[in-house]
């Protein structure tokens, strides 16, 4: 019998062969690079995080001018790209749960136009609708001296959207402190309602207290403080305004695109979750005498959301490297600043494409991680 | 003792079908979905007539310059006008009819992979023999056919290219890297992972940034790239492994005894996987593998970020003519009209597919 007729040589025979045309690959490849890096003369290494970046960035949550280095540009745009993530996460899931549940509506006119949003917005091009939302509809509001005036000193331009800044007065933090042990007493109710239901089977609505204590503390405590909270309102001064907040078009286009796009797919994934309940499971729920309500809350969401829950958090973390599109209407993420305007003006392509895909590595692995985690807490407890 | 009273017959039910029942069973069945239904109402006439004004009936459709239009609304002449940019980008005007007996060529493949080749082996050569003939016709260079380089091309023709290109050349390494994931070999299992995971969790932009950046270093010198070629190797890499994650779908359907069966009967790795597991795993992958493909017909617009003029790109560069600014709503429009078309008409029929696949033996 010859050797090669054995598996488990065999086995390691073909890794072997694997790995060895893998390894020539890289050398081959490694070496052209760099051959290729001398001839151009293209400098390596990280040192020029320290460098003066000297560019300036339009929008920053953190501090930054023309003076910082660029691995504070590349703060700038990592807080850029999360912010932006976050937010359209944020409106995403509300919006993405108000549609697949719509889609199931029995109003015709809501589960038919609910089909209309999701068949529609899913089936364009996201970059589509970023372009479509900066520079059609963005680009059409009037300019700052005819803003739309919304509620509260809020202004919609082709500037932007002004809204009021807070400002924290210096015991601010008491209120803080006093909604945080409003959290904790709502905890606390529920966890004593669930306890006396179980006991003794009385039911209780839990979330008019909840959201009575969580109201009526803070703003008791902020009253008492004298009110520690001021305004600055956005004003119209000469062309532009000036104070206040404000969020740039291209923020806003970026953020809007991504929420209306991930909530077509996250209303998809919200009703295939709910319809995968079983049929017989609402039927027993029925016929144990329990409310709609009750049969929603106790028996069909628990299980519908063990089967949402995955998808939507794909979903989640689709749009967060979905933001990186950001760059076609230069909104300053991770992408638009770091591998558009430093690698052009350092040149250094290599390590700065490495470390934008390495971000996006850490993110991604970071939310399969929570959803590893999501996935063990929720997994059927078999008896 | 209990005395027989005859009560009077219970009123007959209201009619359970025609309209007045469906209108109130489907839209005023409670107060608070009156309400609704109301409000819907009250907006779609907002929304609906001033936009059917605009796209329809107040549009402009005849003539041939922007001061031919005469309505208020869409002006269609735009897009009229620079119809073969959208659909086919610089390719040369005198050159067009190369693409158009494409199209005739498409139509006649798809009729003899269906109704005319019977056997595999004939389906297969017309299936290879498909992307020969079509990029003779669009790149030409061969059979008295003026060449036109890649960067005459354009619009939709680009984007379908890429997109055919894509997932043609994306399902058979997706199937060896979803074998490789599958397999017991360790070092073949963890390298695929390595792979598939890495892709599927960076963005597409910066994989194509690579490509268009460093690909061009990875090679050695005086070996010329086009800018197609390299967005066309990245997609092809990205999509391997969102195509072998969904032939891994199909390949975790298949029962065990399938394997055991096809090693019980002596088949080689290959014989069993090919003969036996795949055909059915294929099977189960398909509507996942129409979805695969639409994602990818959508994410060929971001080749227009790395400079290739796909039909997204062109409403930009056809509303940038001086004789048709501000134009860009109309270029916008009829753009999300065509992927509409593509992308909804691939999911019905991805639909269509699952419907008669669906054997159910499970």
């Amino acid at each position: 019998m010859s050797i090669l007729n054995n598996k488990t040589f065999r086995d390691i025979l073909s890794q072997f062969i694997v790995v060895t045309a893998l390894v020539l690959f890289i050398w081959h490849i490694v070496g052209n690079l760099q051959h290729n890096i001398e001839v151009r003369g293209i400098t390596t290494g990280f040192a020029f995080f320290g460098d003066k970046a000297g560019f300036g960035i339009s929008e920053s949550p953190i501090s930054y001018s023309e003076d910082s280095t660029y691995f504070r540009a590349f703060l700038v745009g990592l807080t850029n790209t999360v912010y932006v993530s976050f937010v359209g996460i944020f409106f995403a899931s509300i919006l993405g749960v108000i549609i697949g549940v719509g889609r199931l509506s029995k109003n015709f006119l809501i589960s038919k136009l609910s089909l209309l949003y999701v068949e529609f917005f899913r089936n364009i091009p996201l970059l589509l609708q970023i372009l479509f939302w900066y520079n059609i509809v963005l680009a059409a509001l009037p300019g700052p001296r005819q803003s739309i005036a919304l509620w509260a000193n809020c202004f919609l331009n082709n500037r932007g959207f002004y809204i009021p800044k807070p400002i924290f007065g210096t015991s601010f933090e008491y209120v803080v402190l006093a909604f945080v042990v409003a959290i904790g007493l709502v905890v606390f109710l529920s966890k004593w309602a669930t306890k006396r239901f179980e006991e003794t089977g009385k039911d209780m609505l839990v979330w008019p207290w909840a959201i009575l204590i969580l109201v009526t503390i803070p703003l008791v405590v902020f009253n008492l403080l004298g009110s520690p909270l001021s305004f600055d309102y956005p004003a119209l001064r000469g062309f532009n305004f000036r104070g206040g907040m404000s969020y740039s078009p291209e923020f806003l286009a970026l953020a809007f695109a991504l929420s209306v796009y991930t909530a077509s797919l996250i209303a998809e994934a919200v009703r295939s979750g709910i319809e995968a309940v079983a049929k017989g499971q609402k039927e027993a729920a029925a016929s144990l005498g329990l409310t709609s309500y009750q049969s929603l809350k106790l028996v069909v969401l628990p299980q519908a959301i063990r089967i949402a829950i995955p998808p939507i958090l794909g979903q989640y973390l689709n749009l967060i490297k979905n933001s990186s599109l950001a760059t076609a209407i230069g909104y300053p993420e991770i992408v638009t600043v770091f591998s558009g305007t430093v690698l052009n003006q350092t040149g250094q392509a290599i390590e700065i494409i490495a470390v934008t895909m390495a971000v996006y590595l850490t993110i991604s692995l970071f939310v399969s991680l929570i959803l590893n985690i999501v996935n063990k807490k929720l997994a059927i407890k078999e008896r | 003792m209990a005395v027989y009273e005859e009560k009077s017959a219970r009123p007959a039910p209201i009619n359970t079908n025609g309209a007045i029942y469906w209108l109130k069973e489907n839209l005023f069945a409670t107060p608070l979905d009156i309400a609704i239904t109301f409000l819907i109402l009250f907006v779609l006439f907002q929304v609906v007539p001033p936009f059917l004004n605009w796209t329809i009936f107040d549009a402009s459709f005849l003539g041939s310059t922007k001061a031919d239009a005469t309505g208020s609304g869409a002006n269609w002449i735009f897009v009229k006008d620079k119809i073969s940019m959208f659909m086919y980008g610089f390719y040369p005007q005198d050159q067009l009819f190369r693409l158009q007996i494409l199209v005739g060529v498409t139509l006649v493949e798809i009729v003899l992979f269906k109704y005319i080749a019977k056997t595999i082996k004939q389906k297969i050569f017309v299936f290879v023999l498909y992307p020969i003939v079509a990029f003779i016709l669009i790149k030409g260079g061969m059979f008295g056919l003026v060449e036109v380089p890649t960067n005459k091309w354009g619009g939709l023709l680009l984007t379908l290219v890429i997109s055919f290109v894509g997932i043609v050349l994306s399902i058979p390494i997706g199937i060896i890297l979803a074998f490789g994931r599958q397999s017991n070999l360790p070092v073949i299992k963890n390298l695929s992972v390595v792979y598939i995971e890495f892709i599927r969790g960076v963005p597409l932009i910066t994989m194509l940034f690579m490509g268009s950046v460093l690909l061009p270093l990875f090679f050695q010198e005086g070996v010329e790239l086009n800018k197609l070629l390299r967005a066309l190797i990245v997609i092809t890499m990205v999509e391997s492994a969102f195509v072998s994650e969904a032939i891994r779908g199909g390949l975790q359907a298949i029962p065990k005894g399938q394997y055991e069966a096809a090693d019980s009967l002596g088949l080689s790795y290959w014989q069993k996987m090919i003969l036996v597991i795949l055909p059915q795993a294929l099977k189960v992958a398909i509507p996942n593998l129409v979805g695969i493909s639409i994602e990818l017909f959508k994410d060929t617009s971001l080749v227009m970020i790395i400079g290739l003029f796909d039909l997204l790109s062109m409403v930009h560069l056809t509303s940038n003519d001086s004789h048709w600014l501000g134009m860009e709503t109309e270029g916008y429009v009829f753009v999300t009209f065509i992927y509409l078309i593509f992308c909804y008409g691939m999911s019905r029929y991805s639909m269509i597919l699952e419907k008669r696949f669906n054997t159910d033996h499970r």
